[in-house]
């Protein structure tokens, strides 16, 4: 499993293309969004938390078909089938390393936008803590999707179809939490909910994706 | 005679829906043009909202219809999954425009009433949202569908896909009762209350509901007979090339 995880790290980063592509997005549609609404502060500072969410989401989204599309073309896929590990210790691996290499960076980088867009001082520690424990489910749902298209030879624009609205209830919670820590407002409750909804995709949706990988491997 | 699991058969199916459907489909459109009419031109006006109260008639039904579809296409891929019957496969694929188009029905008409009644065509409402979102999903099973060329690993995809979804789909529904506060009434109608809307309403709004039912049976009787025939039509093909 850590060969693995290593082995897929290692091809996101040197391969090129994958690593800072997520990133660099994210950067750009945030910086994107004044030039769209206008530089008031006070209007940007109240939308922060919500284009911060929803650009992460839509990198997150940009490098899902990476996840197993080469694999599947190389013929690696095969090979990790018919290996002792299970399938849905593949999916979850998958899914931890393209959290690594996608989810991570855009929470790190985060804060940083948030600079740009004026978020108020108290919103960075819930915006931190939301995109950290919702970007996993995202990873995880998407690693989903990925399963689901990767036999396909024009998946790309039916993964996004396929995945956008599953993401809809971690968006809710993880942009919820987000504006109420910017409005100074109590936000245990949509934390408990997005760190329950990132626990139950986690534990449930290696399974599914498993059961999709082995039906499109057939 | 014995059990319902005769009707994987496809044979079996397509000759008992043969010899049901007009039935069906006549009694659809008593019900409808009963329910309609009754509801268009007898009842009385709404006090408080005049005559966009009919709307109700149109509205309610296809919105029942457009959840129910999904729970029918969700029980179906169960059923598909675990005893793979291929006619139960064939029809959740049947099911699932008609339920985007009740789906679309509700919506529409939902906009066209609430226009008057709230001054605006849409809102952000709990309700409204999980429809859209339902919509969506809607869109992404039929587009996995039609995307796949194996018929049977298309089945095997989309009706994962069917059970992922329709868990996500109520997460949804909850989560955005949670997001906003709505402008839509609760429920109106439940078998556990005393009582719903007003009688004068309550009865042609029943038929109207009984005829989006037999529609919808319809229609998936004759999509699900369809797939069937077009999936032999393809065997036949494929047995003349080859010989």
């Amino acid at each position: 499993m850590i060969a693995l995880l290593t082995r897929d790290i290692r091809l996101a980063i040197r391969a090129g293309g994958g690593f800072g592509l997520g990133l660099a997005f994210f950067l750009i549609v945030v910086v994107l969004v004044p030039f769209g609404v206008g530089p008031q502060s006070d209007l940007l500072a109240r939308i922060a938390a919500g284009v911060l969410w929803i650009g992460a989401l839509l990198a997150c989204l940009l490098s899902l078909d990476r996840i197993f599309a080469l694999d599947w073309e190389d013929g690696s896929l095969d090979l990790l089938a018919t290996a002792p590990l299970p399938m849905e210790a593949v999916a979850v691996v998958k899914a931890l390393a393209h959290w690594l290499t996608t989810g991570l960076p855009l929470v790190l980088a985060a804060p940083v936008l948030g600079v740009l867009l004026s978020l108020p001082a108290q919103g960075y520690v819930p915006l931190v803590v939301s995109l950290l424990l919702g970007t996993p489910a995202l990873s995880m749902i998407g690693t989903f999707g990925a399963a689901l298209t990767v036999g396909l030879k024009r998946g790309g624009l039916l993964l996004s179809l396929l995945v956008l609205p599953l993401y809809v209830p971690t968006l809710i919670f993880g942009a919820e939490m987000a504006r109420r820590g910017v409005d100074g407002l109590d936000y245990g409750t949509p934390l408990l909910m997005l760190a329950g909804i990132t626990c139950g995709t986690i534990a449930l949706l290696p399974f599914a994706a498993a059961a999709v990988l082995r039906v499109n491997l057939r | 005679m014995s059990s319902i699991w005769e009707y994987a058969n496809p044979k079996k199916f397509i000759d008992t829906t043969d010899r049901i459907l007009p039935w069906i489909s006549v009694l659809a459109v008593v019900c409808l043009v009963v329910g309609l009419v009754w509801g268009f031109f007898f009842t009385p006006d709404d006090f408080r909202q005049g005559s966009t109260v009919k709307i109700i008639y149109l509205h309610v039904p296809s919105a029942l219809m457009a959840i129910n579809a999904w729970l029918m296409m969700l029980v179906t891929s169960i059923i598909w999954i675990v005893r793979r019957h291929h006619v139960s496969a064939l029809a959740a694929r049947a099911a699932a425009p008609v339920g985007v188009v009740m789906t679309l029905i509700a919506l529409a008409t939902g906009a066209i009433w609430g226009q008057p009644m709230w001054g605006t065509w849409w809102a952000w409402d709990p309700r409204l949202t999980s429809f859209l979102i339902l919509f969506l999903f809607y869109l992404g099973y039929i587009a996995l569908w039609e995307a796949i060329e194996n018929d049977d690993t298309a089945a095997d995809l989309t009706s994962i896909l069917c059970l992922v979804g329709s868990v996500f789909a109520l997460l949804s529904r909850y989560a955005v009762n949670f997001w906003n506060q709505g402008l839509h009434q609760g429920a109106s109608l439940s078998l556990d209350k005393e009582e719903n809307v007003h009688d004068v309403f309550y009865y042609p709004l029943l038929v109207s509901i009984a005829g989006f039912v037999l529609l919808f049976i319809a229609l998936v009787f004759l999509r699900t007979q369809t797939e069937i025939r077009a999936r032999r039509m393809r065997a036949l093909m494929a047995r003349e090339r080859m010989g």
